[in-house]
């Protein structure tokens, strides 16, 4: 097994402990919760093996699903944002990914930004609405996706900060 | 044949994604209907000794409000003992209707509309499934999946909760529910509109079902309308329960649970 596997691995496992333990339990004013655990799909390495890349990506939505009784909305919105990453590393890398050169460490703050933020909102609609699931509450679905999503994205760019090793 | 395989096999990633989305989708509309959501839940051993572990770190925060909980419940019991000497028999044969468990949270959630807990008690400690769970100021919800050490709880902040309660003055019994707003707010419904009603009456479990004894406290009647027919009452019940902080809780065993049931699957 090599580093980089093992390193996928333990990441898994930490975000999800991460997110039931402590990102779960934090109900900012009243329910707001960040999903810290999508930066695992977010900066998933770049490889050709998308099939295997879109289960994990369930596999990690499943087991929050799991532990916070969720049946599987957490994994309906994972397994949306891993299929359609492609379309946005494209849109906010450009010709850099269409070499398959992008290292996540060595990218721009603003293309980073632009990245995750719509992922995150993606993900974050996706869930709300199957949370809420009901077509009535359009709304509330709309306002809690967007709070949540703010949340997640502070909390992902400084994560992304922290523990990217920058190479010069 | 040949086509179709090739068609698969062109856009694998399409169906696999396909297939992850809607096995995910089909989980989480069975989690929207009671009692249906028990195939994947967090009473399993895995889930339960994570929750555990961290609980081991996370309790110590709130020993303080707890200790501060249970002298007041001591107090009250004690108070309770000491008006009623005469009457409280002192009798080692006595058989008790109900059993309680005490028990801890592991984890406790309140701001979807489908709240579980999951308990550190299960089979290996006798709990089953439809057992009611109180902590001393009120009811805390009904245990619905159970595994060999830990059971989830469906919690009265749950939109497929349904418990039978009435008006402790008056015995007029409604089903409380949830509307998924407020975590102190819980809805009483099916009052009949010749009750009548003062904002603060207490509501009780009514103990027609057998999960709950009679006479638990539930809530007090925050404001109340009426529905659009006009003919039943929509109670707005403030919880005597603080949802969002629940350590200790009590699992209530009702000893004559079996003959109950199968008095029930005679009358089928």
């Amino acid at each position: 097994m090599n580093n980089s596997v093992l390193k996928t691995i333990l990441s898994f496992i930490g975000l999800v402990i991460f997110q039931v333990v402590v990102c779960s339990n934090i109900n900012f004013l009243g329910d707001l919760n960040p999903y810290v655990y999508v930066i695992f799909i977010l900066l998933y390495p770049i490889v050709n093996n998308r099939l295997l890349f879109i289960f994990v990506s369930f596999l990690l939505g499943l087991s929050i699903d799991i532990f916070l009784d969720s049946g599987g909305m957490h994994a309906a919105a994972s397994v949306a944002i891993a299929y359609i990453r492609p379309l946005f590393l494209k849109f906010s890398f450009g010709a850099a990914y269409d070499y398959q050169a992008i290292k996540f460490s060595n990218t721009g703050f603003s293309q980073r930004l632009v990245y995750f933020l719509f992922l995150i909102v993606i993900h974050h609609f996706i869930l709300f609405s199957l949370v809420l699931f009901d077509e009535n509450k359009i709304a509330l679905i709309i306002e809690q996706a967007l709070y949540s999503s703010i949340f997640t994205l502070i909390l992902c760019l400084l994560f992304s900060s922290l523990f990217s090793k920058k190479e010069t | 044949m040949q086509q179709l395989f090739n068609f698969f096999i062109k856009n694998k990633t399409f169906v696999l994604f396909l297939l992850l989305f809607s096995y995910a989708f089909s989980l989480t509309i069975q989690s929207h209907e009671y009692h249906r959501s028990k195939f994947l839940n967090s009473s399993n051993q895995i889930t339960g000794s994570i929750y555990g572990t961290f609980h081991g770190v996370t309790q110590y925060f709130n020993l303080k409000k707890e200790n501060q909980l249970l002298l007041e419940e001591n107090s009250r019991l004690k108070m309770m003992v000491f008006s009623h000497e005469d009457s409280v028999p002192v009798d080692s044969v006595l058989e008790y209707k109900y059993d309680l468990h005490p028990s801890l949270v592991y984890k406790n959630s309140f701001s979807l509309p489908n709240n579980y807990l999951t308990l550190n008690k299960g089979r290996s400690d006798s709990i089953k499934e439809d057992y009611g769970v109180i902590t001393s100021k009120g009811i805390v919800g009904i245990i619905d999946a159970t595994s060999k050490n830990y059971s989830r709880v469906l919690s009265i902040l749950n939109t497929n909760s349904r418990i039978n309660v009435k008006l402790q003055k008056t015995n007029y019994f409604g089903i409380l529910s949830w509307d998924g707003k407020s975590p102190e707010i819980a809805q009483l419904k099916d009052v009949q509109d010749l009750v009548e009603l003062t904002v603060g009456d207490t509501i009780v479990t009514s103990g027609y079902s057998s999960t709950f004894p009679p006479n638990i406290p539930v809530g007090s009647i925050n404001s109340y309308r009426l529905n659009d027919t006009e003919d039943l009452y929509i109670i707005d019940v403030k919880l005597f329960n603080d949802m969002k902080n629940l350590e200790h809780v009590y699992i209530i065993k009702n000893t004559d649970i079996n003959e109950l049931e199968a008095l029930n699957l005679s009358d089928e």
